[in-house]
């Protein structure tokens, strides 16, 4: 099984994702989707800006979704990050499983976004509404944790 | 007649350094090729050696075990050695997703 991953600018269709992954396949019984789309919490944020390693970020997430493919038995896997200005509302980010069960599809999905977030090379920073450039977001503790997780379990 | 000025040391072979987010801006540079004087052997020796390159370097590497690095698109650890990499990034925790 193959993997789908992509590293774009532009936006990506959700569902067209999801009908490509189970497109002509009769053996799929679960699909999981996770989207992260860009938020605004106290209405100052215009854009976030995500700068990325062109050739590392495809190949730390091919790393990534081939340990998910040696850990659960998937029939399909969906990456696609976006990079450049993403306004709040829109999508930054899906990763799908799909698993003749839900459980594999469930944690494969969690699995390659926990890691995707520790371990592929994107970095975000906020564009005010004021028209300033913010700092960069700090990574998290939690983020850290989460991905750690899966380490040595199964 | 000038004297033959002696290197104080013997540059290894060139190695192109990119960098990204705040150890880019803090650098000046996106990337650039340096040339490391030998016995520059691991990441960390790397690190220490770009640090007396000027205040950028210093301000971006201040912290050294906050920065991360990569060897040719792979993550790598400070005690890494540098042996066979053609392409080291340096940058700051990842923030995607």
């Amino acid at each position: 099984m193959t993997p789908v991953i992509r590293i774009q600018r532009e936006d990506f269709d959700l569902n067209a994702e999801l009908a490509a992954l189970t497109a002509g396949r009769r053996d799929i019984g679960a699909v999981v989707s996770f989207s992260g789309l860009c938020r605004d919490e106290g209405g100052t944020l215009a854009a976030l800006e995500l700068e990325h390693y062109p050739g590392m970020a495809e190949a730390e997430i091919s790393r990534v979704a081939e340990e998910a493919i040696a850990r659960w038995p998937l029939q399909g896997l969906v990456a696609i990050h976006r990079h450049g200005l993403i306004r709040p509302g829109e999508q930054i980010v899906l990763v799908a499983a799909a698993s003749a069960h839900r459980r594999a599809a469930f944690e494969a999905a969690e699995f390659l976004m926990d890691y995707l977030k520790t371990r592929a090379p994107f970095w975000k920073r906020e564009h005010l509404v004021d028209g300033s450039v913010g700092g960069w977001v700090e990574a998290k503790a939690e983020d850290d944790a989460a991905a750690s997780r899966w380490d040595g379990s199964e | 007649m000038t004297e033959t000025v002696v290197e104080p040391f013997v540059a290894t072979r060139a190695i192109k350094l990119v960098y990204f987010a705040w150890v880019r801006e803090r650098v000046g540079l996106a990337q650039e090729t340096v040339s490391p004087p030998a016995g520059t052997l691991t990441i960390l020796d790397l690190v220490r050696w770009l640090k007396t390159r000027g205040e950028g370097y210093e301000a971006a590497f201040a912290n050294e075990t906050i920065v991360r690095a990569a060897i040719d698109h792979a993550h790598v650890k400070p005690d890494t050695p540098l042996a066979g990499a053609s392409e080291i990034a340096f940058f700051p925790p990842m923030t995607g997703g």
